[in-house]
């Protein structure tokens, strides 16, 4: 079976609102705030609704940086992206003047320096961007005392939060996918046929998506096609290989019953039409790989146009 | 309203790796099969298809459509998905039923978590504004709850090694596990710690696996099982997303979700709980005696695969309904972290 690694990685933006822009500004500022109820609970971090009565919350107020160990693990082999890069502790942190705890890391030489109950404080990332990363982790000990000390609550609200998302997984293709894509670096289109409704798959799936059983019958199509439909691309776009306007269609290969989307070359976009007879063009030998990219476009083969009964169960 | 029962069930084999696709169509093709010889029940019959996956774990968009095609979904099917374990698909597919707008649905659900790094996507379900942003990791949160619940008093590493090592037991007798073995707790005890306070193997292993489960109302369940697993009563309850909110030594969520329904006669429970420490706390929660059997199977501990082992707990107590080895038995499924939402149902051979 073929497989490759597959990173997607997206930069989620997320608006925070009136309640956790105001937390996230106050962290930006070295100050902590929590959201307090209608029963004087103090919830850190701020929540915009009491988890008990669902009332919103909108009353913020400082709570100390400083605060006790209420449970804690230890991450031996820290994942990317974790706020330390050596081993650390995981820790639930109920700050001094808070009711409820937050999670963050904890600083310490190992879990042997860790215990609940243990008192420990903030430090602070020396750049901030209002965000809970904007505490870089706590460290054990009381933290600088408070009277005077501690910066003053900003009149400020952060608007918006970006996080980066990076993941990474090995992407196995099927074997039906796998077939097809080997076939591909010897320059075959292979298709697949369903043993029930012997309908031809290209490519081929790993279940027919009208009887639900694995495609096996190994089909080889050849290089002529059919246009059974297309769009004219005017559209610019990051990344375009080709300047617009040129034709992408879905090319329905002699032999195969379901179309594919394809690039034609090879005429004005202006005459391409439905049922018109088009041919693979190649890319040089030493550039195939195991992909369909191998095709590097389909171009007018000169045969008469394709009767339309002859492709319209296919659109 | 109709009464429902589980009238089928079939998982996959629990293993560390598939070579299939992530949308899991391989895996589910069988299932299919087997479920359909299993009932009678032909794939035309069946009025709802109901799923749980996640794009996620399977880190592509739409992956549960590609799933679709191991249904062979023409002409068009009544389908639907929760983006959660599909013992939740199963609450849909109920509802469904007893509303009378079907009388019969099949829930599946899949996940090849080896294709990434799962305790660090399972951090995504987390508050995306105080919590996801430093990727707290599953293991790690489940770590916390453990020690929590150490401090309170409310279990000890020893039960916690007991219970992995009568979960590696029984699995011996479950060709579809993926650990098993004969361990005292002992020599699990001595095993370095993985997650302070949590070693390996109080930890669900990683795994690939899929689970299919059949529903049918009144009507139709003698049709297709002798003996219907009867659904007494199902109930689901979420607490705060925020873990510092709540006593994680305990499950408010569960204790809800058990007063909903009545256990009473039940002997035999097959609880998700994916690390040791959660199947005493759930224990605890729904008041389980230690006259109650739990995890015959050998459990999530004996092999987890996401987004299947919950609707998997619901299959394999219905098995002991459908085989006569059990009256009354209860199943318990969980979704989020460190046991945020839990799910009880009520299962009796008699309606």
């Amino acid at each position: 079976m073929l497989s490759a690694p597959l990173e997607p990685g997206f930069d989620y933006t997320r608006s925070y609102g009136p309640l956790l822009g105001r937390f996230a500004a106050g962290l930006r500022a070295c100050r902590i705030l929590g959201a307090r109820g209608a029963d004087g609970k103090v919830h850190v971090p701020a929540v915009e609704y009491d988890p008990e009565t669902a009332a919103a919350l909108s009353e913020l107020v400082p709570v100390s940086p400083t605060g006790t160990v209420r449970t804690w693990s230890w991450q031996s082999a820290p994942l990317s992206g974790q706020p330390l890069e050596q081993p650390f502790a995981w820790a639930l942190i109920q700050l001094d003047g808070a009711d409820t705890a937050m999670l963050h890391a904890v600083e310490a030489p190992g879990p042997e320096a860790m215990r609940t109950g243990m008192r420990v404080h903030a430090r602070w990332a020396a750049e901030r961007r209002g965000a809970i990363t904007d505490i870089a982790c706590f460290v054990p000990g009381e933290g600088p005392d408070e009277r005077g000390e501690l910066p003053e609550v900003p009149d400020a609200v952060e608007e918006m939060l970006t996080s980066p998302i990076h993941l990474s997984y090995m992407h196995s293709a099927s074997p039906q996918e796998s077939t097809y894509l080997r076939e591909l670096a010897e320059g075959r289109v292979v298709g697949m046929r369903c043993p029930v409704c012997r309908k031809v798959y290209v490519p081929p799936r790993g279940a027919c998506p009208v009887d639900g059983v694995p495609t096996e019958e190994e089909v080889e199509l050849g290089d002529n096609a059919t246009i059974t439909t297309f769009c004219v691309v005017n559209v610019p776009f990051p990344g375009q290989r080709i300047k617009p306007p040129y034709v992408c269609a879905y090319i329905l290969l002699d032999g195969a019953d379901i179309p594919f989307l394809h690039i034609v070359l090879g005429c004005a976009a202006s005459e391409v039409r439905m049922g018109m007879r088009v041919r693979a063009a190649w890319k040089p030998r030493e550039e195939w790989t195991t992909n369909l990219a191998n095709i590097d476009h389909f171009t007018p083969n000169g045969e008469p146009d394709a009767p339309f009964e002859s492709y319209a169960h296919h659109l | 309203m109709t009464d429902v029962a589980v009238v089928g069930y079939a998982s996959s084999p629990s293993v560390r790796e598939t070579q299939g696709t992530t949308n899991g169509v391989e895996m589910l093709v069988p299932l299919f099969s087997e479920v359909f010889a299993e009932t009678g029940l032909r794939k035309s019959e069946v009025g709802f298809w109901c799923s749980g996956s996640s794009d996620y774990l399977a880190g592509r968009a739409f992956s549960f459509i590609a799933a679709v095609d191991a249904i062979g979904a023409v002409p068009p099917i009544n389908e639907s998905h929760v983006e959660m374990d599909a013992a939740w698909a199963a609450f849909e597919a109920m509802v469904a039923i007893r509303t009378g707008e079907v009388d019969t649905a099949v829930v599946y659900g899949f996940g090849k978590s080896s294709a990434g790094e799962l305790r660090k996507i399972l951090a995504l379900q987390l508050d995306p504004y105080t919590l996801a942003p430093l990727w707290p990791d599953s293991v790690s949160v489940a770590a916390l709850q453990a020690r929590a619940g150490i401090d309170a008093g409310a279990w000890t590493e020893q039960q916690m090694a007991e219970v992995v090592a009568a979960s590696r037991r029984k699995a011996r007798a479950n060709p579809r596990s993926q650990l098993s073995g004969e361990y005292t707790a002992e020599e699990l005890l001595a095993q370095p710690r993985f997650a302070d306070p949590l070693r390996r193997h109080d930890c669900a292993p990683v795994t690939d696996g899929a689970a299919v489960l059949v529903l049918a109302g009144a009507e139709r369940a003698e049709d297709l099982c002798e003996r219907p697993a009867w659904i007494g009563g199902m109930s689901h309850r979420v607490e705060t997303p925020h873990l510092g909110e709540r006593d994680l030594s305990t499950s408010v969520s569960t204790k809800a979700a058990a007063a909903d329904l009545d256990i009473g006669g039940v002997r035999l429970a097959e609880l998700h709980a994916p690390f040791s420490h959660q199947e005493i706390l759930l224990r605890q929660a729904i008041g389980l005696d230690e006259a109650v059997e739990v995890n015959p199977s050998g459990g999530p501990l004996a092999g987890n695969p996401m987004f299947a082992a919950g609707l998997s707990r619901i299959g394999e107590a219905a098995s002991r309904i459908h085989d006569g080895s059990a009256d009354a038995a209860l199943a318990h499924a969980t979704s989020g972290p460190a046991l945020q939402q839990n799910l009880l149902c009520v299962l009796r051979g008699e309606r």
